[in-house]
């Protein structure tokens, strides 16, 4: 039965590494343009998603409000970057850092609250957040920041002419969000996330540290995500409250990990990959004058397949267990 | 020899309602307690009392020689107090073993241990056959069960176990008492909270009966189901005048 166990793990580390490989390979075939922002915006997704299934997945409790870290990984390491000098990459830790700290904070009173009304906190405070930096003078209030451009340099980690880089690296922060939640499941942090999301009360009875479960993984999951959040900064190069801290981003996270499967390994990439490419789609056939018609077609195909498979895409591949034979 | 556990004139209100009244109550080490009672009796308040749900409106808990009174749950189970729940709780989405690994991890961080540890536990409560099934697919004497094994797996030196054999088919119950039997004979002590009577007496070398909140009766079980207190709080003063 254990070797079963072990099995399994090895198993799918093997495929993510086959999957990851197979991806690192794909520039070679696809030169357009709109196809590789997709499929780099597909690959953050997917990593940001990971990320968020580790608290609100694994831990249980349910975020709307990731965006807040989202965001604060792009201003902290634009801010950085463009009033100090500090090069992105530190800029990118001190993000993940502020953001855990951040979370952290905020988790100490609110993890206090259940069900609906954490759900409800989580949005409350990044809807907060959104409205500060949009009353921020010095960190450029609702005029955002642009980022200068000094050419390609991996060193400043901004590119013009290719987006292989910004590839290469939102493939990496899957990898690294998916390892991560490879790693954690199988150790006593994982244990405690799922028994705590099962039955608190159960859990606190078998030794388990509820309060301090939920802040590991809330300073997890928001690190992971404001690393997310200063790569889509230098990607595009351009940042406000909005486009780094609305709402939509919170949900963009939610989403592939509840269609695919919350709380699984597999789920979140599996729900970026349809979600993502999906969404661009829609909106490239049925964006732009009209506005909404896109929204709509992606709206409705969510409503289908959480009907279909309320336990997310992932359900399709699990086998029914044996329930042996005690009846 | 010191008690295991000891309470010490404890207090429990919620309100204007008093669910404990000055209970003091020893359990030592190796026995098999059984608390009974009414329904409304306090038992589950004194137990959630011990398992450190909530902390007594006064009064003091000693185990194992130190006060525990206001430590949380989560630390009583470090120190040695293991408990299941009346209302069976689960980890629903997780496997059997999963479940036991989470007691398991109180004790150790090494997951190969932890492991071993949660296969040794479903050996000994009879759930072998069962580690890789989800936790929502048990009946619900298995259910039971498991509660018992995770909480085993915390290696505890006192299990509390409120009300595991009731609403159990005859066989299902007797299966439960040879489990419990196992238990004490593993040299873990048990505080068994039951209200019938005919299936926790044969089994506890001590019975402690509650009433009203407070301590009526303690002793052998064969003289405390003979004692007209115990018989009235049970069945009222008709039955007690004939006993």
């Amino acid at each position: 039965m254990d070797k079963d166990f072990a099995v399994r793990r090895r198993r799918d580390l093997i495929i993510a590494a086959a999957l990851a490989a197979i991806a690192a390979l794909t520039p070679l075939f696809v030169k357009d343009v709109v196809v590789q922002n997709i499929l780099i915006l597909t690959l953050m997704y997917a990593g940001l998603s990971q990320s968020w299934n580790i608290l609100s997945g694994y831990c249980g409790q349910i975020s709307l409000g990731h965006a807040l870290y989202f965001g604060l990984g792009a201003y902290t390491t634009e801010l950085l970057f463009t009033k100090f000098g500090v090069l992105p990459w530190f800029g990118m830790l001190a993000g993940g850092v502020v953001s855990a700290l951040i979370a952290m904070g905020l988790g100490y009173p609110f993890f206090r609250l259940r069900g609906h009304y954490f759900v409800i906190a989580t949005i409350v405070i990044a809807e907060i957040g959104l409205l500060l930096f949009h009353n921020w003078e010095w960190a450029g209030a609702a005029m955002g920041i642009t980022i200068p451009i000094r050419g390609d340099s991996w060193l400043k980690f901004q590119f013009l002419r290719t987006k292989l880089p910004y590839f290469y690296f939102a493939l990496a922060l899957c990898c690294l969000a998916w390892f991560v939640t490879w790693w954690l499941e199988n150790s006593k942090w994982g244990f405690w996330w799922r028994a705590v999301k099962d039955n608190p009360e159960a859990a606190e009875s078998l030794g388990v540290d509820v309060f301090n479960s939920k802040m590991g993984a809330a300073a997890v999951s928001a690190f992971l995500v404001a690393v997310g959040g200063s790569f889509y900064a230098q990607f595009v190069s351009y940042i406000d409250p909005e486009s780094v801290m609305g709402f939509q981003f919170s949900l963009l996270m939610a989403l592939p990990a509840v269609l695919g499967g919350i709380g699984t390994l597999w789920g979140p990439v599996l729900g970026a990959a349809i979600l993502i490419p999906l969404t661009e789609l829609t909106r490239f056939k049925f964006g732009g004058s009209g506005r909404g018609v896109d929204l709509i077609v992606y709206g409705t195909l969510i409503v289908l397949i959480s009907l279909a498979l309320p336990r997310g895409l992932l359900s399709l591949f699990s086998r029914p267990k044996k329930t042996g034979a005690a009846r | 020899m010191s008690a295991l556990l000891e309470t010490r004139g404890v207090w429990q209100r919620f309100g204007g309602l008093v669910a404990n009244s000055d209970v003091s109550i020893s359990v030592g080490r190796g026995e098999i307690v059984g608390l009974i009672g009414p329904n409304g009796a306090g038992k589950s308040t004194l137990f959630n009392l011990i398992a450190g749900v909530l902390p007594p409106t006064q009064g003091s808990i000693l185990f194992d020689g130190e006060a525990v009174t206001k430590l949380p749950a989560a630390e009583r189970c470090r120190r040695g107090i293991g408990r299941t729940f009346q209302v069976v709780k689960s980890f629903e989405t997780m496997t059997v073993i999963d479940n036991v690994i989470v007691g398991a991890l109180v004790r150790t961080t090494v997951m190969r241990e932890a492991r071993r540890k949660a296969h040794e536990v479903l050996e000994f409560t009879g759930l072998a056959a069962r580690a890789h099934v989800l936790a929502s697919d048990l009946v619900p004497a298995e259910k039971r069960r498991l509660e018992v094994a995770r909480a085993l797996a915390t290696e505890p030196k006192l299990l509390l176990l409120d009300e595991v054999l009731t609403g159990l088919t005859p066989t299902e119950a007797q299966t439960g008492v040879a489990l419990v039997r196992k238990v004490r004979d593993a040299g873990i002590t048990v505080l068994m909270v039951e209200h019938v009577m005919e299936i926790v007496m044969p089994l506890v070398d001590r019975a402690i009966v509650l009433d009203l909140g407070k301590v009526l009766v303690e002793g052998k079980p064969a003289d405390v189901v003979r004692d007209p207190k115990v018989i009235k709080a049970y069945l009222g003063d008709r039955h007690a005048v004939g006993a």
